[in-house]
């Protein structure tokens, strides 16, 4: 066997913030030449990890070595320097430059005073051509779809002589066949002699593409696998990110009930420019029943949602119960019964600078506990907090605190406790046990399907597929706006779900 | 690109000179395209002017920059106080200065500490408006020929240029009274008498601004700060420093544009700047945060407050009138064009109420002349804010390393 | 939490007045004046019974100004015309009042309900602007201050609603006594403290209990802290932005009423514009909240009324508007640069507290 090199040694690495350890005891080694995924569960410590590699941050204990030479990034500066490109998982584009601006900046090619635009056209078009990346250098990147823009991050950092690409969750935003684009890329990338380190979470995608495996865990390294050596199914991989036997779970004979909750005709809703991202989708909900929409993020299920909320507009018919909703107000909506647990719940569902108790009146300030007609009760709402802290395990040691204060998991945990007070008709839920600890994602699971005992009709979405498949009534596949397939929880399988929703096996 | 550019600054001229033509053939007031009008607008315009660059170079570095009316008054009172001291060019000077410091308290309170960026720029305003007051009183009162709120006259006068080969026979031209093509004689002739040298050194300054921060790669990091910081920053551009640089500039910007106002006075006055700084910013959105647009909207103004000023019958301001009625006529119809109907329906009704002002009233009052640059920058406003965009992350605050 | 965050809050103001009181004294010392002399002779003058009275009386026009102003702010809204507004409204209510010979509670109500729609609906002209044609209203406000200046001049020089009230003063008819509000002399027995004092106090309780007590007030706090999630919990923002302008307005159109009912009854040139200034400066002071404009408006007057006596000592007056200005300034920072502190610290608390109860579980 040659010698080959180490191109990315990490040692040691520690990292603390206020209230919570990131990374504790990191070791990495990323052979040259290769293509090395790291995974691990949300909040696992492997951003941070990557960030501290790019030099965003630093770290507070531990040593980088590039190609054998120990170094030290106070800045992305540094790092580019030392040969290390970064493509972000939430692209870092500016909409009003052109690709071409947005690729040189920083690093733009001069003559006397003056950019030089020649020069740097010229550059870019042999990198794109060398690596299979087309782009049209004049374009405003504003225009371009996810796959574009991805090819651009990864010119980005070619173009500054990056040898070693980090990637922090490429795919999550990807349909499938840019998925494989993107993974012959790597590929071709690979063959050039680059370095790629490859963050995610897709436990199939990663058995696909990488050379070796490095599982993080609550912050640390839990062990490294080579899937061409090791015979390592996603399973076992899963089971090394969370360390115990996953929670599944189990759906309790049929509680679904004749009377329909909701139906949605024909639903469509057009991005500005004309395209449909949901595309005429029908479906009815019947109390007692849940339905599960499964998809790869990106293919319309946030606009659905938003839909349903009348949050965005859409044309088509949304009835509930006996009500035709479609032209209704996000308020009337919400009044009639209707929970939202939203996916950006930062965003869309707290306020981060107030405290728990005014969150709990957040969308429900219309009826008790929280008002009585005009008036707010702030009592009302305390006392109800307070009971959803208990209820929910919210961790926190007062309902005085700003939201700001809490973990994400918490966040979450008051969020899902208060849209499911109020004996809600209809909940509509997105990822509603994300960034949640084990314990308590069971404990939810358990209120939801206790709630649906009650008569709840549930809309749910979720990227974690065993949460679907388990509390799931039916499930329908949504591919670029439009269901595709339904599927039956009791029969599927994470992986067959996981091929319906990238698309694949399906003629294009 | 620069073709296509070129085509539309044709056509947008073409259609200007057209209307004021059409108004001026209706009114039969020689007045609204004269060469001393039109002079005299390039010399109120340019305060605006550099007030509306100021804004672009802050903006376009993502700080919105309310107090460029704070930072504007500050430099009419530099000026004021080391012009009649020290005479012309001095008080330039201080007006650059004093205008610099009241960017560096914003860039300060901004990008340092994250003050919310117009209630930043609006403490400025309030501090530079009592300071001023203050320092005036305590400085002028018991200087020769000062007083509580005015400075002495400032000493020297800058240089001022006239072509006469060009003006003499275009203003000749002028007065024959030939549709079109007298207008044209006029506006041309207008640019090349009593022209002040201040007035070449803001032109050149936007000149200049075009080229930096479109063409340079010192432009594209600052646009970047306004585009999107936290890219800038994942490459290397030192995102602070540059808002810094830009916000600090603009106060000198704004300073110059207060200088400006003083020199043409020829002393500091309080409420000089009588809301410029705030018209300065319409023309900035009016013309989309570039320099070329933001020039055309500041001469309009310019032009505005001149046929007021110079009203000696009353009769510009009908003139005005009029034009404004053709103007808003011709927008509301190309709104039609653009299925806006309702913005299409307010804007020709207020025109009809305009023509139907013009030809029942003989004159109209002084108030009306007043309150014009305000209203037109209201029309202005509504006529372009809804489709024009700033840079992505203007007034956006910005710390190094936090998530957005 | 009530004490800590109160003491936090307090913070930021007693930095701007150590400040502006440490540059005040500085540029005292620069010009020659003396320090301490100044500063005494202010506080004497300042607590005198007949100051004091004045100074209550201007504190009433300064709450109310503010408190048209924190209304736009309490949810990003910036209403710079509250100067525009209330000339506006006082002008209309001095126009009606002098036309009513009414029992006086009717009269003062039609004047006060006069003030409140003009102000509102000049106000409403910025609402409509940024709604249906996304103008900023920072600029349309300021626009239309100085539209209104216009407007009221055209009307008291050109029209019959001005008059020579006195010599070479024109201005609205004197209103009848039956519709003034001239208040009572309680603490000092030469001048009286406005009527309208009352009713500030008044406006103020009811906007507290409509911010902080209302679904309304819930909507507007909660878009004025997150846009995104109040829309997600049904606030419908067009609305939002166009009630919260004419409340303000209307608030607005209050600010010249103490002094028109209290002091002048008839509107002229000579009527004080500024007062909006004033307020911007005072809310954010007082950080949008009702006790906090109350003390940051008695402070702002106070410093107003006694800094009459400077002049007896050869020092301009307007000193005290450099002493606002600076305490705006640092202020305003102050506030972020707690507030951010607060944050963090709250995180590092609550981890600490979470932590401790594990340990004792």
């Amino acid at each position: 066997m040659s010698e080959s090199s180490v191109a990315v040694e990490l040692q040691g690495i520690w990292k603390r913030f206020p209230g919570v350890i990131a990374n504790s005891n990191i070791n990495l080694k990323v052979t040259a030449g290769t293509i090395h995924a790291i995974v691990g569960e949300n909040g696992a410590g492997k951003s941070t990890l990557m960030k501290i590699l790019y030099g965003m941050q630093k770290a507070d204990e531990g040593t980088i070595s590039i190609h054998g030479t120990s170094l030290v990034f106070n800045s992305p500066a540094d790092a580019i320097a030392a040969g290390i490109g970064m493509v972000h998982q939430h692209f870092m584009l500016a909409d009003n430059f052109t690709v071409l601006e947005n690729i040189i900046l920083g690093s733009e090619p001069k003559s006397g005073g003056k950019l030089d635009f020649a020069k740097a056209r010229e550059l870019i078009s042999d990198i794109a051509a060398e690596n299979g990346l087309a782009v049209d250098p004049d374009v405003l990147v504003g225009k371009l779809g996810v796959g574009d823009r991805q090819r651009i991050e990864i010119l980005k950092v070619l173009y500054r002589g990056a040898q070693i690409l980090i990637l922090d969750e490429p795919t999550a935003v990807l349909v499938p066949h840019e998925v494989e684009e993107l993974f012959n890329t790597l590929r071709d990338l690979k063959k050039q002699g680059f370095t790629v380190i490859f963050i995610s979470h897709k436990l199939d995608e990663v058995l696909s593409i990488a050379d070796e495996i490095t599982v993080i865990r609550q912050g640390t390294t839990v062990g490294s696998v080579n899937p061409h050596t090791e015979k390592v199914s996603a399973r076992d991989l899963a089971e090394m990110m969370v360390g115990n036997e996953l929670p599944t779970p189990q759906s309790v004979g049929n509680t679904i009930q004749d009377k329909v909750v909701l139906t949605v005709e024909n639903l469509s809703v057009r991005a500005t420019g004309g395209k449909a991202v949901v595309d005429g989708v029908s479906f009815k909900i019947r109390a007692g029943e849940i339905l599960g929409i499964a998809g790869v993020e990106g293919n319309g299920q946030a606009e659905i949602l938003n839909a349903l909320m009348g949050i965005e507009s859409s044309t088509g018919r949304v009835q509930f119960l006996e009500e035709d909703i479609s032209k209704k107000s996000t308020r009337h909506r919400r009044d009639l019964g209707i929970g939202f647990i939203p996916e950006d719940r930062q965003r869309q569902a707290l306020l981060l600078e107030a405290p728990l108790w005014e969150n709990r009146m957040l969308g429900h300030q219309t009826k008790a506990p929280n008002a009585k007609g005009f008036w707010l009760n702030p009592r009302g709402a305390k006392a109800d907090t307070k009971r959803i802290v208990a209820e929910y395990d919210v961790r926190t040691p007062s309902i005085d605190v700003n939201a700001s204060a809490l973990s994400g998991g918490n966040q979450q945990k008051l969020i899902v406790g208060r849209e499911m007070s109020g004996n809600p008709k209809l909940l509509i839920a997105a990822h509603p046990t994300r960034g949640v600890d084990v314990g308590a994602q069971a404990a939810i699971w358990d209120h939801i399907r206790n709630a649906r005992q009650a008569g709840l009709a549930v809309l749910l979405i979720s990227a974690d597929l065993d949460e679907l498949i388990g509390l799931s009534d039916s499930i329908k596949v949504l591919l670029r706006g439009k269901f595709v397939t339904d599927a039956d929880p009791a029969t599927v399988t994470p992986q067959e779900l996981g091929t319906a929703m990238t698309g694949a096996g399906k003629a294009a | 690109m620069t073709y296509l550019k070129s085509r539309r600054f044709i056509g947008a001229a073409f259609t200007a000179i057209t209307m004021l033509s059409i108004t001026r053939t209706i009114t039969s007031n020689g007045d609204l395209t004269s060469t001393v009008t039109i002079a005299q607008a390039l010399v109120f315009a340019s305060p605006i002017a550099l007030a509306g660059l100021a804004g672009i170079w802050a903006e376009r570095a993502g700080v919105i920059n309310i107090g460029l009316e704070g930072m504007m008054i500050l430099g009419t009172f530099g000026a004021g106080w080391a012009g009649w001291q020290w005479g012309a060019w001095a008080g330039v000077l201080a007006g650059i200065v004093f205008g610099a410091i009241g960017g560096l308290l914003l860039a300060v309170a901004t990008v340092t500490f994250g003050v919310d960026q117009i209630i930043a720029g609006t403490a400025i305003n309030l501090l530079a408006l009592g300071t001023t007051k203050f320092l005036a009183i305590l400085l002028f009162t018991n200087a020769p020929g000062g007083g509580q709120a005015q400075s002495p006259p400032i000493k020297g006068e800058i240089p001022v240029f006239t072509v006469d080969s060009i003006v003499t026979p275009l203003s000749a031209l002028h007065e024959e009274g030939i549709f079109f093509v007298s207008d044209l004689a006029g506006l041309v002739a207008g640019l090349f008498y009593n022209m002040s040298l201040l007035t070449i050194i803001t032109v050149l300054l936007f000149v200049m601004t075009g080229y930096v921060l479109w063409k340079t790669a010192i432009g594209l990091r600052l646009r970047s700060a306004g585009e999107n910081p936290w890219a800038a920053d994942s490459l290397g551009v030192k995102v602070v420093q540059y808002k810094y640089a830009a916000v600090v500039f603009s106060g000198m910007l704004a300073g110059l544009g207060g200088a400006y106002l003083s020199i043409a006075s020829t002393i500091y006055r309080n409420g000089n700047t009588a809301g410029r700084g705030y018209i300065g910013l319409a023309t900035m959105i009016f013309g989309d945060w570039r320099p070329g647009g933001t020039a055309a909207g500041a001469m309009m103004f310019g032009y505005i407050d001149t046929l007021r000023l110079i009203d000696s019958g009353n009769q510009n301001v009908k003139g005005l009138i009029l034009l404004g009625a053709i103007i808003l006529l011709a927008i509301g119809a190309w709104m039609l064009r653009s299925a806006k109907r309702n913005a299409a329906i307010g804007f020709l009704l207020l025109a009809s109420v305009m023509v139907g002002a013009y030809f029942s009233a003989t004159s109209f009052p002084p108030e009306v002349a007043q309150v014009a640059p305000y209203i037109t920058t209201l029309l202005v406003l509504a006529t372009a804010s809804q489709n024009l965009r700033p840079p992505a992350a203007d007034g956006v605050p910005y710390r190094k390393g936090e998530d957005h | 939490m009530n004490l800590r965050r109160i003491g936090t809050s307090l913070i930021a103001p007693a930095i701007g007045l150590a400040v502006s009181i440490g540059a005040t004294a500085l540029i005292l010392i620069a010009i020659g004046a003396n320090v301490i002399t100044i500063f005494s002779s202010m506080w004497t003058y300042g607590t005198s019974p007949r100051a004091m009275t004045l100074m209550l009386n201007l504190a009433t026009v300064y709450f109310l100004s503010a408190l048209a102003v924190s209304i736009g702010f309490k949810m990003n809204l910036f209403n710079i015309g509250v100067n525009g507004q209330y000339i506006l409204g006082s002008l209309a209510a001095a126009v009606v009042a002098s036309n009513l010979q009414l029992p006086k509670v009717i009269s003062i109500t039609l004047t006060i309900l006069t003030a409140m729609f003009v102000g509102a609906a000049w106000a409403g002209i910025a609402a409509w602007l940024k709604v249906a044609r996304g103008v900023s209203e920072v600029i349309s406000t300021i626009m239309l201050n100085f539209i209104a200046i216009g407007i009221i001049s055209y009307l008291i020089v050109r029209t019959s609603i001005g008059t020579e009230t006195s010599v070479n003063i024109r201005g609205t008819k004197l209103i009848p006594e039956s519709g003034m509000l001239r208040g009572s002399a309680f603490i000092d027995p030469g001048t009286k403290v406005y009527g309208f004092f009352i009713i500030s106090i008044f406006v103020g309780i009811a906007y507290w209990f409509l911010l902080n007590r209302t679904r309304f007030g819930f909507d507007l706090r909660a878009t004025g802290k997150s846009a995104t999630a109040a829309r997600t919990s049904g606030v419908q923002s067009t609305r939002m932005i166009v009630t919260a302008m004419l409340l303000s307005g209307a608030i607005a159109g209050l600010v010249g009423l103490p002094y028109l009912l209290g002091q002048t009854g008839s509107y002229n040139l000579q009527f004080p514009t500024e007062w909006g200034f004033i307020g911007i400066a005072i809310a954010l002071l007082g950080r949008n909240n009702p006790l906090g404009i109350a003390v940051g408006a008695i402070f702002v007057a106070f410093l107003d009324v006694s800094s009459g006596q400077l002049v007896l000592e050869g020092v301009p007056r307007e000193i005290s508007t450099i002493m606002q200005g600076l305490i705006v300034i640092v202020v305003v920072i102050s506030y972020e640069v707690v507030r951010r502190n607060q944050v963090k610290s709250e995180q590092r608390n609550v981890a600490k507290a979470l932590a401790k109860q594990e340990v004792s579980a």
